[in-house]
């Protein structure tokens, strides 16, 4: 995993009179998934892209994991760092298998380890890969053209991933579905995400911390539970709907707000919820078994609890 | 088509001759147009230009262009060569910005984000995406050479057209001249299926095709 740090980035466009990106100072920890939230054109393209400097900042610094990435070669850093973006841009001319083996070649794998790890991503993205393997992009929906780009992605086993509004060009439940995907996927693949969107659901429901842009400047830089119930201004209130808690409920999750796990905890029958489940769910888990607290689950273990008080308690705060 | 039977070994080099002078040409002028049109793909002012001043070449009528360049090569083949290079140029270099430039921007950057650089986007990604355009263009090319290397024949050059003219010059011998139309004919036929055949096998839409039909 790597951390990315922002120092005084920005960007001005040549033939441009204001900066697309202006003076954003910000760390993404590793394995962190952040995303940059905020309406189109404030410039949150532009920002990802300077990344695996397909863009070159016009001012400031950016690092990965400490190193300035001017210092290294542009091709060798881009295959460090997988990209994914909304028209998917898929190579028509080549099988989904010679897509997602496009980087592994780059790099110059064997021929068996390219194979193996084909079939291997496939399965994490859900498509069958003797099903999929040999067919085209134009074959595919756009659902599961997505999937394959995130799998193309994820080839070389980036330590970085970029994500520029994946599903924005995706039907409603398909993208709830992709979305599903992305959460269970972040807890499996332990990689830095950076990742784009405008839509204020997705960031909330899929963010460890968002960057809220507006107009090249970044206005708050913060957790999706503080985002809501401790908005920096009014844009930020507005942008990310404070106000309206039903709505919280079902967009913040359970690891947000639970308590640590008490000393000597034993699970003894106690319902269960799953960390990245949202408040919505555990509340009515809750009231339907009338037990005075959740346990926590990451897949397996207990890792805290969560009750009435601390549901209330979020929900008081906004 | 009588002379033909009865001269097979005539024909036969005189078909060699023009198949040579229209293959030389053809094959120069492929790897001009190349360079030539990746270059000129960076800038619009400078495709407008470019292709303008190629066009103007295309217009001149064969005969005076090639009359045009026997002071610098001499009466021989080479005039009618270079000749046919700068003028299958415009037809080259047109469709291969055309080819270029339909590659869907998001794949090249798609492509460069992914780590390739120069050489790998265009062996990789560029070259095939266009070459079933550029082929076309390539046809089309082939068959303009193979009707005005007959002019040729004029200068030195040999080829089929030496049939026609002298089916001219000669009074009475109209089976000189319907054998030499009906070989040039069937040459450009001939080549037209062959490079057609070849635009199929490069074309990736068709085998997507193929594939969804088996
Ligand atoms: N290549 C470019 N040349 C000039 N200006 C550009 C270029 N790319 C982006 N811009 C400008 O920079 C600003 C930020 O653009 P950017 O694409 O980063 O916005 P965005 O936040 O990604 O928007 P969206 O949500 O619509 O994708 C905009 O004002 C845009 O017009
Ligand atoms: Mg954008």
């Amino acid at each position: 995993m790597s951390s990315i740090a922002f120092q005084h980035v920005s960007k001005t466009f040549p033939n441009s009179t204001h900066a697309a990106v202006n003076d954003c100072t910000f760390e993404v920890d590793s394995g962190s998934f952040v995303v940059l939230l905020g309406p189109s054109g404030c410039g949150k393209t532009t920002l990802l892209k300077m990344v695996n400097r397909l863009l070159e900042p016009t001012a400031g610094e950016i690092f990965l994991d400490g190193k300035n990435i001017r210092a290294l070669e542009a091709t060798q850093l881009r295959r460090r760092i997988g990209y994914v973006i909304q028209q998917v841009g898929l190579f028509p001319h080549l099988t989904v298998a010679q897509n997602i083996a496009v980087v592994p070649e780059l790099l110059g794998w064997e021929r068996a380890r390219i194979d193996a790890r084909i079939d291997g991503l496939l399965e994490l993205v859900e498509l069958k890969p003797e099903y999929y393997r040999a067919r085209y992009p134009a074959q595919l929906s756009g659902g599961q053209q997505q999937r394959v780009g995130l799998a193309r992605a994820l080839a070389a086993d980036p330590q970085v991933l970029l994500m520029d509004e994946p599903f924005g060009a995706i039907d409603a439940i398909t993208r709830a579905s992709l979305q599903d995907e992305m959460l269970r996927l972040k807890n499996t693949i332990h990689k830095t995400i950076l990742f784009v969107t405008h839509d204020v659901d997705e960031a909330l429901r899929l963010a460890d911390k968002i960057v809220v842009l507006r107009a090249g400047r970044i206005v708050q830089y913060d957790t999706p539970y503080h985002l809501l119930t401790a908005p920096a201004n009014e844009f930020v209130r507005e942008l990310v709907g404070a106000d309206d808690m039903v709505r919280q409920l079902s967009l913040l999750r359970v690891e947000h707000v639970m308590a640590p796990l008490p000393k000597n905890f034993v699970l003894n029958g106690t319902p269960t919820i799953l960390q990245q489940d949202d408040l919505r769910n555990a509340l009515s888990k809750l009231l339907q078994s009338g037990a005075s607290a959740l346990a926590v689950l990451d897949e397996t273990k207990p890792v805290g609890v969560l009750s009435l008080e601390q549901i209330r308690a979020s929900a008081k705060r906004a | 088509m009588d002379y033909i039977f009865k001269n097979p070994l005539v024909v036969f080099q005189l078909l060699w001759q023009h198949l040579f002078v229209t293959g030389i040409a053809l094959v120069v002028a492929i790897l001009i147009s190349l360079p030539v049109s990746l270059l000129i793909l960076r800038s619009r002012r400078l495709t407008t230009i470019v292709l303008g001043i190629l066009s103007a070449f295309y217009t001149i009528p064969s005969i005076a262009l090639i009359i045009l360049l026997l002071p610098v090569t001499g009466l021989n083949e080479w005039s009618v060569i270079i000749a046919l290079i700068l003028y299958v140029q415009v037809i080259l270099v047109r469709n291969n910005v055309a080819a270029l430039n339909g590659i869907d921007p998001v794949i090249v950057e798609a492509a460069r984000g992914m780590g390739m650089n120069r050489r790998q986007l265009w062996w990789r990604v560029q070259l095939p995406l266009a070459l079933p355009v550029m082929l076309a263009g390539i046809r089309i090319a082939a068959i303009v050479a193979i009707g005005i290397a007959t002019v040729g024949a004029k200068f030195n050059a040999g080829g089929l057209g030496r049939l026609l003219f002298d089916g001219i010059a000669q009074t009475g011998r109209y089976d000189k001249i319907w054998a030499g139309a009906l070989a040039v004919a069937a040459l450009a036929l001939a080549v037209n299926l062959a490079l057609v055949a070849l635009e199929r096998y490069f074309s990736y839409t068709r085998k997507i095709q193929q594939r969804a039909a088996a």
